[in-house]
């Protein structure tokens, strides 16, 4: 079907830009609202990052496949449906085997529904691509996606409670003998935001391209 | 009526869909830079707010919760359909956004041009949904209740969108360094207003 090798540099390219220079969240603006508000612990951030993995991926590759089906006029609501049912699937499966990240995750896995990421790559890329170019697309946005998640979350459970994926690191080095207080600031919800201008500083320092006038 | 006071203050100032939950922020980072628009695009959420959270209370109440459907006769006691709900809600929101457009657009022709390309854009914002799912999580007692929540949080968001665009004209003015002109410097004035939302906190009538 596809006259290109399954990792040309045109297709490895759809699965790296995301990282950086194309990344969704700190250049395409897309699907802030849900790596702001599950970033306070790792844990959680890593769970969402595979639940927008598994949908981001599969959605793209469902609508991609429909592409050439779907009238222009109700993209919008057959997309919906297929992120609805795929959102779904992966509450059930989250509720099933890790009902207590499910609980601390609350709203944001139905949210997933509406995260711009999903919308955004659908429309810009799955609907004008073959199934596996955005299938790539899908892992690499939400890879990016990812890292920024992780990221920040790294920082705020670290600084903000002194542990990292529950394990009390700061405690075991001894910092806390030597006057060291944790920062609870960094738990609370403006620090996500803070933490995520921060990021963006510097890597527009480091690609003066991606500057704004 | 103190009760509803109370909802709709606490989901303007304490739990801001924006400063606490970080809901609907793709719509408040981009339609911020001017206070026109962004006027218009905040009294768009708060009109669909106020519609569909009353609707989902209903769907939620007498269709999708676990033996809601008892209203139909003693063998539907058992049925728990609460694992559609994702689906339910946004199809709700996507016709409403859809209904709301045309109602607009027969009734109020100027109130529809400024809402403009807005409206359609708010079937996926994350605020619109998300004030369906706090709902449904919440448990509100009845339906005024719902729709005092709904109401509160579209106003929650059209206070913070509207607060930042008037920042954002301003901020053109200052020296700001390069690379974080633009985005990231919404984001720490974000950061920052959300640190002042939360001296609302523990606010209660």
């Amino acid at each position: 079907m596809s006259s290109d090798p399954l990792f040309s540099s045109k297709n490895l390219k759809v699965l790296t830009s995301p990282l950086n220079e194309d990344n969704p969240i700190t250049v395409q603006v897309l699907g802030i609202c849900s790596a702001l508000a599950i970033t306070a612990k790792l844990e959680p951030a890593i769970v969402m990052t595979f639940s927008v993995l598994a949908v981001l991926s599969v959605s793209n590759v469902v609508i991609s496949l429909l592409r050439s089906y779907i009238p222009p006029r109700i993209r919008i609501i057959v997309q919906l449906t297929v992120i609805a049912a795929m959102v779904i699937l992966v509450d059930q499966v989250l509720k099933a085997f890790a009902y207590e990240v499910s609980k601390q995750l609350s709203v944001y896995v139905g949210l997933i529904i509406t995260n711009c990421i999903i919308m955004g790559r659908l429309e810009a890329f799955a609907m004008t691509n073959k199934p596996w170019p955005a299938f790539l697309d899908g892992v690499g946005n939400a890879a990016g996606y990812g890292i920024i998640l992780v990221i920040v979350a790294f920082f705020r459970e670290l600084l903000g409670a002194g542990t990292l994926f529950g394990y009390p690191v700061i405690e075991k080095i001894g910092l806390y003998n030597i006057g060291y207080e944790n920062n609870g600031l960094m738990i609370l919800p403006p620090m996500a935001l803070m933490l995520v201008g921060i990021i963006i500083w510097i890597q527009r320092k480091r690609k003066p391209e991606l500057i704004e006038d | 009526m103190e009760n509803l006071i109370n909802i709709f203050v606490k989901s303007v100032f304490v739990d801001n869909m924006i400063f606490a939950y970080f809901l609907g922020m793709c719509s408040y980072l981009a339609v911020s830079k001017t206070v026109k628009t962004s006027v218009g695009l905040g009294i768009a959420v708060v009109f669909v707010l106020g519609i569909t959270v009353p609707i989902d209370y209903l769907l939620h109440n007498y269709v999708l919760k676990k033996g809601a459907l008892v209203w139909l006769g003693e063998n539907f006691a058992n049925i728990d359909l609460s694992f559609l709900s994702f689906i339910m809600f946004i199809a709700v929101i996507a016709s409403m956004v859809q209904l709301v457009e045309m109602v607009i657009e027969k009734f109020s022709p100027a109130l529809y041009i400024s809402l403009g390309i807005f409206l359609p854009l708010i079937a996926v914002n994350c605020a619109i949904l998300g004030g369906s799912l706090f709902m449904q999580q919440r448990e509100y007692q009845n339906i005024a209740e719902a729709t005092s929540f709904g109401l509160g949080s579209g106003v929650g968001f059209l206070l913070a969108i509207v607060g930042i665009a008037a920042i954002r004209e301003k901020i053109r003015y200052s020296n700001v360094p390069a690379p974080l002109r633009g985005l990231g410097i919404t984001f720490i004035i974000t950061g920052l207003m959300g640190i002042a939302f939360m001296s609302f906190m523990g606010i209660k009538l």
